[in-house]
């Protein structure tokens, strides 16, 4: 026992306290955590893996449909096709990752009862799940977005396409901050759980997923430019498919709301993780 | 165990309490807690409340009351006490699933907590990832369970369906493998709640083997909670008893498992037991209470014969019916068994019943006695009732065994008859 350091266990006090040391030493947890997600998507199913590229291609021939031809909504000059399995990847990287972590503490109840391991690992390796979801997805965008290319439709690769790292960072960290604040609440209240799927929905028609911002104006601008989404899905289809125009502001002040999110999201897990288990 | 005085303690407990509220804690949705103060607020019962528990909603209770505690590297510490004694809201504590109200605990080593085996096991990862799953969550680096693996795959028993889902295990293979990754944690504290009554009884040995290994020649500390005494025996060097939320007894093993008989030792001469308003329909007979007949108190000799009177329910008519009666050393081992005669009864009605129950063999302790009745028909038992616990003796001194001092662990609990004995020379 040379040189052991000491774990003092104390009341919970103080209302942001985070470790991240700690996390770091548990650093092949979220490993595995991230490995056994993935896992898991293709244990039992035939087609396994596949069925994450499935799914927003899917998704995307209906919103052609619906949205494309009956509702006749612009797409900027962008194959319709395209254009909607852009907004729609990007998406769903965010509404799935809150959605999947804001019921983490009933979903891990059993384990967090038992053993101790900084519980922020949950909700993290779920976020880089995600991640790693869209990154597969996105090989699938690559491959539409060549053969639209090759077919003559104004496309190219260009230096744009460097922010798109940026980008997808800050919509993991923004779904993990607003993710936490939501793992909080449905740990009190079960009807949260209920009000995320909802809110999710009515969050994606506020966000220029199926409608580019051209078609925006006026107060309804106005208002999404505050809506953190709304220049992160934007400057993703300015930076990859090169419509609309690029949003500085709103993009700038959507990092200080990606950060608050966030700040206030660990605050509130800090203090939820603590005692989460002497409610349940 | 001797231990080092000017060694600081592993384990520090300074004053640790830990409050819970009773009663419903949450409503869970919205709208129960809506309901709740709607309620409330007309006077109204709370609808969300469940009946018999109003008195405690929104009281609160100490699961610790205010421990104070060193344990120092290298003992094996066992922790006894009835339930809901806190014991197990101790390891919680120390093991960091849930903060303390009050206190401070300091720990200066690395802990192993193993209140469960098989924590984070998915059923469809094979047995080889549920390791490194499990391994990962139990705070071992992943370099670590390679180099463990082999280890670890030995001593489960399960090399053959190392990659196989666990879903295909059988509920014994699993908690083995579980076990195992447990055994093999690199750490200098070891906390232990029951753990050890998994598998079989040769894998249970080889686990018991394996932690007193741990503790005796690695030198690791052990917690353990338990209500298996002969485990906590073979086991602890160093025993605790708990009783609401305080510890009653530090010490020997031996004395603290006296202290808890005694504690858990709490016997009437009369008691009814609670009948449901509808018997299951099997049922053939029940008890509805029982009565110590021509004495005043519990502690007999071992030469007087005990009375009682079970006051019995016939539901059924009954061809073949026996009182089965098992006799506990103080809530650990059975020492055996009374069956009563076989009773008949044609009508549906309550009766007495009065059995007499010869100690001779007893030794000097305390007893306790479960109840069950077992019907016979066509060569098969069934059981009708079963009443743990349902009364108790204590047996003063037993004439038969001289005037030396019966020591339980090399003689256990029964005295046979003298033996017959011829000297021939």
């Amino acid at each position: 026992m040379e040189n052991q350091k000491e774990i003092i266990i104390r009341p919970p006090s103080g209302w942001f306290d985070f470790n991240l040391k700690e996390l770091w030493d548990y650093r092949d947890l979220v490993k595995e955590f991230v490995l056994r997600n993935f896992k898991l998507i293709y244990k039992q199913t035939v087609l396994g893996p596949a069925w994450l590229v499935f799914n927003p291609i899917f998704t995307s021939v209906i919103f052609t449909f619906v949205f494309g031809q009956f509702a006749g909504i612009s797409t900027d000059g962008v194959p319709q096709f395209l254009f909607y399995m852009a907004g729609n990847s990007l998406w769903s990287l965010f509404s799935t990752s809150v959605t999947n972590n804001s019921n983490l503490f009933f979903a891990n109840k059993n384990v967090f009862g038992k053993i101790y391991f900084p519980r922020i690992a949950t909700p993290l390796a779920q976020s880089i799940s995600c991640l790693i979801n869209f990154m597969i997805q996105f090989v699938a965008l690559l491959a539409f977005f060549v053969f639209y290319m090759v077919t003559g439709s104004p496309l190219r690769f260009s230096l744009k396409m460097l922010i798109i790292p940026v980008i997808l960072l800050q919509t993991t960290l923004l779904a993990l901050g607003v993710s936490l604040i939501f793992s909080a609440l449905t740990a009190k209240y079960r009807d949260f759980t209920f009000i995320v799927t909802l809110g999710m929905q009515m969050w994606m028609y506020v966000s220029p997923v199926v409608y580019p911002m051209s078609l925006t104006g006026g107060w309804m601008y106005k208002i999404l430019l505050f809506n953190p989404m709304t220049p992160i899905l934007n400057n993703f289809k300015w930076a990859f498919l090169g419509s609309g125009s690029f949003m500085l502001w709103s993009w700038v002040l959507s990092f200080v709301t990606t950060g608050a999110c966030l700040f206030v999201g660990l605050a509130i897990f800090s203090k939820v993780e603590k005692t989460f288990v002497d409610t349940v | 165990m001797e231990q080092n005085i000017t060694q600081k303690p592993i384990i520090e407990i300074k004053g640790l309490k830990k409050r819970y509220r009773m009663g419903v804690v949450t409503g869970k949705t919205l709208k129960a807690d809506w309901e709740s103060f709607w309620a409330r607020k007309r006077g109204l019962p709370d609808p969300n409340v469940k009946i018999g528990q109003e008195r405690l909603v929104g009281q609160t209770f100490m699961a610790l009351n205010g421990i104070d505690l060193n344990v120092y590297p290298g003992e094996a510490v066992g922790i006894i006490g009835i339930n809901g004694a806190g014991k197990s809201t101790m390891l919680k504590l120390i093991s960091r699933i849930t903060a303390p109200t009050e206190g401070e605990i300091i720990l200066r080593g690395k802990i192993a907590s193993m209140l469960e085996v098989g924590t984070g096991f998915n059923p469809e990862l094979t047995g080889r990832e549920n390791i490194y799953m499990n391994g990962t969550i139990l705070g071992m680096k992943k370099s670590e369970i390679d180099k463990k693996m082999e280890e670890i795959i030995e001593f489960s028993e399960c090399r053959d369906f190392i990659d196989t889902p666990v879903k295909r295990y059988s509920s014994g293979m699993y908690v083995k493998l579980a076990f195992s990754v447990a055994a093999h944690l690199e750490s200098d504290i070891i906390i232990m709640d029951e753990v050890l009554a998994v598998g079989d009884v040769a894998f249970q040995k080889k686990c018991l083997a394996r932690m007193s290994a741990a503790a005796q020649e690695e030198g690791k500390t052990v917690l353990y909670v338990s209500h298996n005494m002969s485990t906590i025996r073979q086991l602890c060097n160093r025993c605790l008893v708990m009783k609401e939320g305080k510890i009653i007894y530090d010490g020997d093993v031996e004395e603290a498992i006296r202290v808890y008989s005694e504690e858990s030792f709490r016997f009437d001469m009369h008691r009814t037991f609670p009948q449901p308003a509808a018997y299951p329909k099997r049922q053939e007979a029940a008890v509805t209470g029982i009565e110590i007949l021509d004495r005043d108190n519990l502690t007999c000799s071992a030469d007087e014969k005990l009375k009682v009177r079970f006051h019995t329910k016939f539901i059924q008519p009954v061809e073949a019916m026996s009182f089965f009666v098992a006799a506990k050393y103080a809530g650990t081992n059975i020492v055996g068994t009374y069956i009563s005669q076989s009773i008949r009864s044609n009508m549906c009605e309550d009766a007495h019943v009065d059995l007499t129950f010869d100690l001779s063999t007893f030794v000097p302790g305390k007893y306790f006695c479960d109840i069950r009745l077992v019907s016979m028909s066509n060569g098969k038992m069934r059981y009708s009732e079963e009443i743990p616990a349902a009364f108790g003796f204590e047996i003063s001194d037993n004439a038969a065994k001289g005037s030396f001092i019966w020591d339980i662990g090399k003689w256990g609990y029964n005295l046979l008859p003298v033996l017959e004995t011829k000297v021939d020379s």
